[in-house]
């Protein structure tokens, strides 16, 4: 169990819409037991058109392995500004990351999604592991990843 | 400096290195593991048609991956639930799990990270330094020891361990140097000391088709690529239609449209890239699985050269004394060059030392092998105390000296004072020290004094030389030696039989109990915990300093430490040797002795002894449990009387242990020595020789001439001489 309290450490792009309104949001992550070494797991979000919106959490801190969360990775370049300030360590197999942050109320019920891309050494890479609207209907419901995730809540 | 640079970052980093280098080793063998079990790709195979028979068998196919092995994995998606498989490429049709292996996972977090994560990988990386800096100094030890670069592969001599260590160390340094500097690099890269090998992604085709679906096949790119320079292959999200196909090869990476093929963007392996994956490659041995096994098998080398490191370091701490405020050889005005086998000649260096740093000299004292005036600027003088070992040779500690004189390029303006030390019994009385002076002076070095002796140790002559020495340098020096005896064990005559007091050569086989001792020192080998038939026991009798030695004829598996001693008229020593009765004890010391000792191989052996010179070659027969074929020449003077081993030589040659049994009498109507008897046997002796035998030779000085005289004649028709055997280490002799 990780518990990472992030208070307004966040990028720019996702505090802007809302500045005086935001709420903490926790995000649990829970890995299965897919029997390999730590997982490297990016949160980020999207816009309604898909665009890359921001960071909300890296956990790996080596950046020669980013590459291989390919959908950050391509959307980003690898850019070490995206995540200045909110890394941690990878999670280990069977293990949950859960991180609080503070989130603008323009992100929710307004078409941003949350992604989670994960990759293992010597495992196969999986991008866009967890998509989930960023809805306040959808709050507190878990919802199952492809590969690692077994399960991803968000809760306000 | 060097053997500083060597010793400390061994000793301390022993366990850290022996796990790295275990791990490493065992990590050495999956690779290839996993090049024989891969699938063999058919000749000409492209990456379409692979590709094609992947997705026939896998709809959901995500991504095609082939490892430098030749093995390829797919990995895909089937109603939301991912799979991944070995694939065989001429079905498409996956053939085994893709998990890694568990054991290779466990050990892979082990060799690099301890299971410590970032401060285990900081450990395993100083791990890394240290073997490089052990091997970089390793091998400029290896050259100086050897006598140069050049004579790399040289024959070594000296005792096991020290052997053992070089021996395997002139293999593995190669690999150990690779190893290490390559982890290194892969430390340096983790951190981010290095750029970042990857270069940026290339930009998301802005241009895709919009459409989807596409064969394979018509892809002209993946048509025209070879599954051997394969790697990897994406295929884009379902219902993506601005997704793409991203293709990466040996050549680089590449972006191709969904829907019509054509590729969109191409983006070239940079060299950074190269570099880092060559260095990769060497150090993980995938994609050169061979050189990763013989990497491994060289890092095998490391904890052997560990244990054999800190035995050849524990053994040199006892042999020589601690010279306390040795100054730096950069900064001396005195340099005191010590050539000792045994020890004592670096006690005299010590006494040597103490004196004149007294007087107020700063004084380096170091062993003659280490002789580098380069990096003894402020020295004023050199004063070289050298001991000789058998016939002339080098001393242990003198090891290369003379190599390394004839190979200065200047001569030093600091004059050279020589001293050798020796016993005026034998001929070949300091001949090594007569060399070195006779070479000093024929390199142009300037005289200090002139050369001179100093007989069996003794300290009237030692002083009479410090006289000069002061003279010499204007300060009254004072050198009052007291020899350090050595450390002696008592040990306690359990049995003794009597020979040859009828022809006036009272002589006495002794048989000791091994001294208990602690399983330290067992296990170090230190004092009598392991010894040989050939190894020499030093006695140092009451009222003398001076041991001693007489060579031992058991060895520590027989469970008993015996020798064979002849009263010698008027000797201290022997005298009170052969008065010993069972339960008294005497003072006593282990002298290894390699040079003559049976070895182990199978080939025959030809023993000549005469008189007690039978101690070591008995001891020798009764150790032959391999049965190798040993003929034994033995001379005595009369077979009642002083036929010593008689019974157990008689059971010996039951036992196969001896083949064959010549003995020569001396006394009587036709006096019969040695030398006559294989002379007599000449046909077998050649024959044996001719087999690879090895001659050993023990007893008088005399008897030895004329068994090589003897020796001579056997082998000439065979165009051999014993000198030819001698270089060949094939003939040998311990003679007093």
């Amino acid at each position: 169990m990780k518990s990472i309290v992030a208070a307004l450490a966040l990028t720019t792009a996702l505090t802007l819409p809302g500045l005086a309104m935001a709420r903490p949001v926790t995000l649990t992550t829970t890995l299965n037991n897919y029997g390999g070494d730590g997982a490297y797991l990016v949160l980020y979000v999207t816009d309604a058109q898909g665009a890359y919106a921001g960071s909300l959490w890296m956990a790996g801190g080596k950046s020669k392995y980013y590459q291989h969360l390919s959908d950050w990775y391509r959307a980003t370049s690898g850019d070490p500004a995206q995540i200045n300030g909110i890394s941690g360590a990878s999670v280990g197999a069977g293990r949950t990351l859960r991180i609080t942050l503070d989130l603008a109320d323009a992100l929710f019920d307004a078409g941003y999604t949350v992604h989670v891309d994960a990759a293992v050494e010597n495992m196969r890479d999986s991008p866009n592991e967890i998509a989930v609207p960023l809805t306040t209907k959808g709050a507190g419901t878990p919802v199952g990843g492809r590969r690692y995730v077994a399960s991803f809540t968000f809760e306000m | 400096m060097i053997r500083t640079l060597h010793r400390w970052p061994g000793l301390v980093a022993l366990v850290l290195l022996t796990i790295l280098a275990l791990s490493g080793a065992a990590l050495s063998v999956f690779p290839a593991a996993e090049r024989l079990a891969a699938p063999r790709t058919e000749a000409g195979l492209t990456v379409a048609v692979l590709a094609e028979r992947i997705r026939s068998a896998y709809p959901g196919v995500e991504q095609i991956r082939r490892a430098p092995s030749g093995r390829v994995i797919a990995y895909w998606f089937d109603a939301g639930a991912p799979g991944a498989a070995v694939i065989y490429p001429e079905t498409g049709q996956g053939v085994a799990s893709a998990d890694p292996s568990q054991t290779e996972r466990w050990l892979t977090n082990l060799h690099r990270s301890l299971f410590l994560d970032d401060a285990g990988r900081l450990a395993t990386a100083a791990g890394a330094a240290a073997m490089l800096i052990l091997a970089l100094s390793g091998a400029v030890l290896v050259a100086r020891r050897a006598g140069g670069w050049r004579r790399w592969f040289a024959r070594l001599r000296g005792p096991l361990p020290g052997r053992l260590h070089v021996e395997i160390a002139r293999i593995a340094v190669a690999g150990l140097l690779l190893s290490s500097a390559t982890a290194l690099w892969m430390a340096a890269s983790t951190f981010g000391l290095l750029p970042t090998a990857t270069a940026p992604a290339a930009p998301v085709p802005n241009h895709v088709s919009g459409q989807v679906g596409a064969a394979l096949g018509v892809m002209d790119v993946l048509a025209q690529t070879p599954v051997a320079e394969f790697r990897e292959l994406s295929f884009p999200y379902p219902g993506d239609a601005t997704d793409v196909f991203t293709l990466k090869t040996d050549r680089g990476t590449g972006y191709l449209d969904q829907g019509t093929g054509t590729l969109l963007g191409w983006v070239d392996l940079t060299t950074w890239e190269h570099v880092t994956e060559t260095i990769y490659m060497l150090h993980t041995g995938r994609g050169a699985a061979t050189l990763g096994l013989a990497l491994g098998l060289m890092a095998l080398g490391v904890p052997v050269m560990g244990v054999t490191g800190v035995v050849v370091w524990l053994a040199g701490r006892r042999a020589r004394p601690k010279i306390s405020g040795n100054v730096a050889a950069g900064r001396a005005e005195t340099i005191i060059l010590v050539g000792s086998e045994g020890g004592s000649t670096w006690s005299f260096a010590a006494t040597l030392h103490r004196a004149l740093t007294e007087a107020g000299q700063a004084v380096h004292v170091a062993p003659m092998s280490a002789f580098d005036p380069a990096r003894s600027g402020k020295a004023q003088r050199f004063l070289i105390l050298a001991a000789t070992y058998g016939d002339g040779s080098a001393p242990a500690s003198a090891k290369g000296f003379l190599d390394r004189l004839t190979g200065l390029d200047a001569v030093p303006l600091a004059p050279v004072a020589v001293l050798g030390f020796g016993d005026r019994n034998y001929p070949a009385f300091c001949a090594f020290a007569r060399d070195v002076a006779d070479a000093i002076e024929a390199k142009g070095f300037e005289r200090l004094l002139p050369y001179d002796t100093i007989d069996r140790q003794s300290p009237q002559d030692f002083a009479r030389w410090g006289h000069s020495l002061g003279a010499a340098l204007g300060i009254p020096l004072e050198l009052a030696h007291q020899p350090v005896p050595p450390a002696t064990e008592p040990l306690t005559l359990t049995s003794r039989r009597d020979y040859g007091a009828e022809v006036q050569a009272p002589t006495a086989i002794l048989r000791f109990a091994v001294p208990e001792m602690s399983a330290w020192r067992r296990l170090t080998g230190q004092g009598m915990s392991r010894f040989q038939a050939g190894d020499l026991l030093g006695i140092l009798p009451e009222g003398s300093t001076v041991p001693r030695f007489y060579s031992l004829a058991s060895g520590s598996r027989d469970g008993f430490v015996e020798i064979v001693v002849k009263k010698q008229a008027g000797g201290l020593c022997s005298g009170q040797l052969v008065a010993l009765q069972p339960g008294d004890r005497v003072a006593a010391f282990l002298r290894r002795n390699p040079g003559f000792h049976a070895g182990r191989q199978s080939r025959p052996l030809i023993l000549i002894g005469a008189g007690t010179g039978i101690g070591p070659l008995a001891g020798i027969v009764r150790g032959n449990t391999q049965l190798r074929p040993i003929l034994l020449v033995f001379g005595m003077r009369h077979p009642d009387s002083d036929f010593l081993y008689r019974e157990n030589l008689v059971a010996w040659q039951g036992e196969g242990r001896l083949a064959r049994l010549v003995t020569a009498v001396s006394r009587g109507d036709r006096p019969h020595y040695v030398q006559d008897a294989l002379r007599g046997e000449a046909a077998q002796v050649a024959r044996m020789i001719r087999d690879g035998a090895r001659v050993m030779v023990c007893g008088g000085r005399g008897m030895a001439a004329g068994v090589s005289d003897a020796l001579a004649e056997i082998l000439a028709p065979a165009g051999l001489t014993p000198a030819t055997l001698k270089a060949q280490g094939r003939y040998v002799e311990d003679v007093y």
